[in-house]
């Protein structure tokens, strides 16, 4: 039983650090698991290198995971309050990441002159006074782990394996977190070897006891529980969301879930997700490239299914020519692109928003699409159900924008009922129906009916050639070609007239109006909450439709005085508000580091703004 | 699962498009789509089940001139679209038309995954060895020194045969008819309708513009007869004028051989097994050509393997029976998860 004093915490970020192989995203996925089953609102975020296993004890090879606790989390956190890290590497990678006066975990098994050496440090960085601002956590981790299992395993690799669960355990300790869900989590994933599991608890233990103790830690920490709405919660990562908002919307649809796609980071784990559910009847086909991930899912649609793709940056400029052929057939298709940073194979593991140009325009020809963006992990499953709906009852392809920050990061998610959802209404035409054209539409929404192949008296041709007005046929015709552009341009615009109004956070009356798209959400409504705490003037606006804009977008960008566009490229969103809406003037903030934003970088650009 | 059959007969009338047929006189296109008229009725499966899937070129526009359900694509990627389509709706007939570039060139990819999973779909192969709706530029299947647009000095690419890539990818069907010879093209195409899983029929078809005669060594009247080996399963492997001529197995290669010369008499003559697993002898008739041998026509290989449609089928059956998780309801309540109060 510990005697430590107790301190509590709004919320606090723990960031595990090591070499890829460590463990670290297991490491922190049990703390955030566990957390979030003890009552406390989560969100995650792993940042790891593109290599599997890159030199051992290198920069190059530093893998982290992130973890934000507390009442009310937004996002996964800008510096650690404690950082774990297991090699002198990942110190060295990560301190810059570390809180001033925070702490910092680390293995001091690690730090021999080669793996020193390796890190780029000149001289023991324990030594001295470089970490002078933090509270070190000297631990001799290694050694205390094969000590602890020195009865189960006899070989140092073995034994070493289970380093991670010393640091799990101490920061368990920390936390003042049970070891249950971890308990049952070893025993579930090493069924089949008593021993791994026997080894792990115990070195869980070991580190959890190290820290009661020893007096290397002068109290504990307790961080407040979550103030969220009541109802039923699970953790979930923006990858899985996704894929899960697509199966929901097939079972809404009833319609069957076809998926065409092709490995690709960080978008490969909804195609993992989905090829899972079989038993909800979801139609996986792993094609042999992006464009036949994309046509396999075109043909699914002529034939009837819900068809996805799912992608990344490169994957869908391979996919641009198909992406105009669902345009020009007006078939319903959703395209997923978890966006990462670019251009070319750019910085496959690390997070950016530069692909909203492509989305929007990235195609031959005149081709709208509409274009959504999902802005948080869990809201992933919102938007692509929402992209789901959108496109099929509008027959058209719908881009759904996230990234690898929300793909692969985590946060609570309150379960949806199934009958809460809305119904989807996919406009099937009518069997023999004597009237049916192709290209007939309904006149208010411009949507052309759905004929699919088996259904008896609708047998008919589509394809990328223009096709005549209603009828159908290949048509050259000039006018012809006038009026079916106009109509694919109006049919997505029209779809304004169906969705919800832009809403903003804030006094309408503000000075300066925050505006942002996508995955930045959490960071930019924290950076506005705590300004507008200290009295700023400062409102907010998120996008999650993107094309077409929710219809009251201008009257809102013309109430302020002030607006500053946020996003991860060189200001794309921002260019498309000016192009849609002239003579407002807006200001920018645009970072493309791989990375998300961070809190403190906004309100520094937000007070700058307001001080001009 | 299976495609469900028309109650009542149907007609070639029952699969004539209203589309104006815009293809060149001459052109070879026409009777194979008379073939394919005639073959549909045939095969008896309800009208709406046919879905023809073509990508770009002048073969392509073959899912206009027929009355089923079709989609006219994008450059080679018929055979992904209709892989998509075949996933979705498996009880379908699910038809490709392609030519020589749209399948061996732009759609490469596409066309040997295809036969590699052993998708269940019917592939008709247009060769006519030259990019003919652009205006002739030579192709993945154009011989080396022709002439083209491309080549005035002649083309330097080794040409694909379409029956070694088949066979080189593991494809179950594969068959070779002439346009001009539409009785044995209708067979041909009976045949592969009939075969489970990825069956691609090779048409020598002639552009009368940017390339044409291009098959004429083998399929001109004058020399048919010597140079054509039609195979039939179980029969030996005999052509000529005189019906003397065979085809035998002399060490690892094939020899053409006169029965009635050197001690040969009709029983050393090759027996056509269409249905064998190994592809040797399969892959060598595919690779005969004049002057030293004549070409085989007609249905090279069907070897019965399990198809796409049949693994894929089972597995979804069996995950449905198996399943704990039978709704969304049940997904999303799955694993951990707790009540906030």
């Amino acid at each position: 039983m510990t005697t430590k004093p107790v301190i509590k915490r709004d919320n606090v970020v723990v960031k595990f650090v090591g070499d890829s192989g460590d463990g670290m995203q297991l490491t922190g996925t049990l703390f955030s698991d566990t957390s979030a089953l003890d009552g406390n609102d989560i969100a995650t975020f792993p940042d790891y290198p593109a290599e599997i296993r890159a030199p051992h004890n290198t920069i190059a090879g530093v893998s982290g995971f992130q973890v934000h606790i507390g009442k009310r989390i937004y996002t996964s956190g800008d510096e650690a309050d404690v950082l774990v890290a297991m090699n002198p590497a990942s110190l060295k990678s990560n301190l810059k990441w570390a809180k001033k006066g925070g702490i910092i975990i680390v293995d001091t098994d690690t730090f021999t002159s080669e793996a020193i050496a390796k890190a780029g440090y000149e001289s023991n960085p324990l030594d001295g006074d470089s970490l002078g601002g933090y509270n070190v956590i000297k631990a001799p981790i290694t050694t205390l782990t094969t000590e602890a299992v020195k009865d189960i395993f006899t070989d140092k690799k073995s034994a070493e394996r289970s380093r991670n669960m010393f640091a799990l355990g101490m920061i368990f300790f920390i936390f003042g977190k049970g070891l249950e869900h971890t308990d049952a989590y070893l025993e579930k994933k090493f069924k089949k070897n008593p021993a791994v599991i026997q080894a792990n608890k115990a070195v869980v233990r070991a580190g959890y006891n190290f820290c009661d103790n020893t007096d290397v830690l002068e109290a504990q920490i307790q961080v407040e529980q979550a103030d969220i709405v009541k109802g039923k919660y699970r953790n979930i990562t923006g990858n899985i969301a996704t894929a899960w908002g697509l199966l929901a919307a097939a079972e809404k649809a009833g319609l069957k879930l076809f998926l065409g796609s092709y490995p690709i980071t960080p978008a490969t784990d909804i195609l993992v997700e989905l090829s899972k559910h079989k038993s909800l009847g979801a139609r996986v086909f792993q094609a042999e490239d992006e464009i036949a991930g994309i046509c396999s899912a075109i043909g699914a649609a002529f034939a009837g299914s819900l068809a996805c793709t799912s992608t990344s940056g490169p994957g869908l400029s391979l996919k641009s020519e198909a992406i105009g052929l669902a345009v020009m057939t007006e078939l319903p298709l959703v395209i997923v692109d978890v966006q990462r940073g670019g251009p070319s194979t750019g910085l496959p593991t690390k997070t950016e928003q530069s692909d909203l140009f492509q989305a929007l325009f990235g195609r031959n020809g005149e081709a709208p699409c509409i274009v959504v963006a999902a802005s948080s992990s869990a809201n992933c499953f919102d938007w692509a159900f929402e992209a789901a709906r959108l496109a099929v009852e509008h027959m058209t392809p719908c881009i759904l924008l996230t990234d690898g920050y929300l793909g692969n990061g985590s946060q609570l998610f309150r379960i949806p009922k199934m009958a809460d959802l809305p119904k989807i209404n996919p406009p099937l035409a009518k069997e023999n129906d004597p009237d049916y054209m192709p290209y007939r539409r309904d006149m208010e929404t411009l949507v052309r009916q759905w004929a699919v192949p088996g259904m008896e008296g609708l047998r008919h041709r589509i394809g990328g050639l223009e096709k005549s007005d209603g009828k159908g046929a290949v048509s050259t015709d000039n006018a012809n070609h006038q009026i079916m552009t106009d109509y694919r341009k109006e049919k997505v615009e029209r779809i304004a007239n169906r969705i919800p109004d832009q809403t903003i956070m804030g006094d309408e009356n503000a000075e300066l109006l925050v505006v942002g798209w996508g995955g930045t959400q959490g960071a930019l409504k924290s950076a506005v909450q705590q300004m507008q705490a200290e009295g700023r003037s400062i409102a907010f606006t998120h996008f999650n439709y993107i094309m077409p804009l929710p219809k009251n977008t201008e009257q809102i960008l013309r109430r302020h005085k002030k607006v500053v566009v946020c996003e991860l490229n060189m200001g794309q969103f921002v260019n498309y508000l000016r192009m849609n809406f002239e003579g407002i003037h807006f200001h920018q903030y645009n970072k493309v580091q791989g990375l998300p934003f961070v809190v403190s970088e906004l309100k520094e650009r937000f007070n700058q703004i307001l001080g001009e | 699962m299976s495609i469900e059959h028309s109650k009542v007969e149907l007609t070639r009338a029952d699969f004539v498009s209203d589309q104006m047929v815009k293809w060149c006189p001459g052109c070879g296109d026409h009777s194979i789509l008379a073939s394919i008229l005639g073959v549909f009725p045939k095969i008896g499966y309800k009208k709406e089940n046919f879905c023809m899937v073509s990508g770009i070129g002048c073969s392509s526009r073959f899912p206009y001139y027929v009355n089923t359900y079709g989609f006219h694509s994008i450059h080679g990627r018929a055979a992904a679209i209709a892989t998509g389509i075949k996933i979705a709706n498996p009880n379908l007939s699910v038809w490709i038309n392609s030519g020589d570039g749209d399948a061996m060139a732009i759609g490469g990819n596409h066309f040997i995954h295809l036969i590699r999973r052993n998708m269940d779909v019917n592939y008709i192969l247009f060769n006519n060895q030259i990019y003919g709706l652009t205006k002739g530029q030579y192709s993945p299947t154009t011989k080396q020194g022709k002439i083209t647009k491309t080549s005035p000095f002649g083309v330097i690419d080794y040409p694909f045969n379409p029956g070694e890539l088949v066979i080189g990818s593991r494809g179950t069907f594969f068959a070779r008819a002439i346009d001009n010879q539409p009785k044995t093209l209708v067979e041909v195409c009976e045949h592969m309708a009939e075969h489970d899983g990825a069956s691609v029929v090779e048409v020598l078809q002639n552009c009368v513009i940017f390339n044409n005669n291009t098959h004429a060594e083998v399929t001109d009247k004058e020399v048919r007869e010597d140079r054509q080996l039609w195979l039939k399963h179980g029969e030996p492997m005999i052509f000529g004028k005189n019906k003397d001529k065979g085809i035998i197995l002399r060490g690892t290669s094939l020899e053409v051989v006169t029965i009635g010369e050197n001690g040969i008499t009709e029983k050393d003559i090759l027996v056509h097994d269409e249905t064998t697993e190994n592809t040797g002898i399969h892959m060598m008739l595919a690779q005969m050509r004049p002057p030293h041998f004549p070409m085989a026509f007609g249905v090279i290989r069907a070897y019965k393997q399990p198809t796409y449609k049949q693994l894929f089928e089972k597995q979804m059956e069996e995950a449905q029976t198996n399943a704990t998780i039978r709704c969304m309801d049940d997904l999303l309540n799955s694993g951990e998860t707790w009540e906030v109060e």
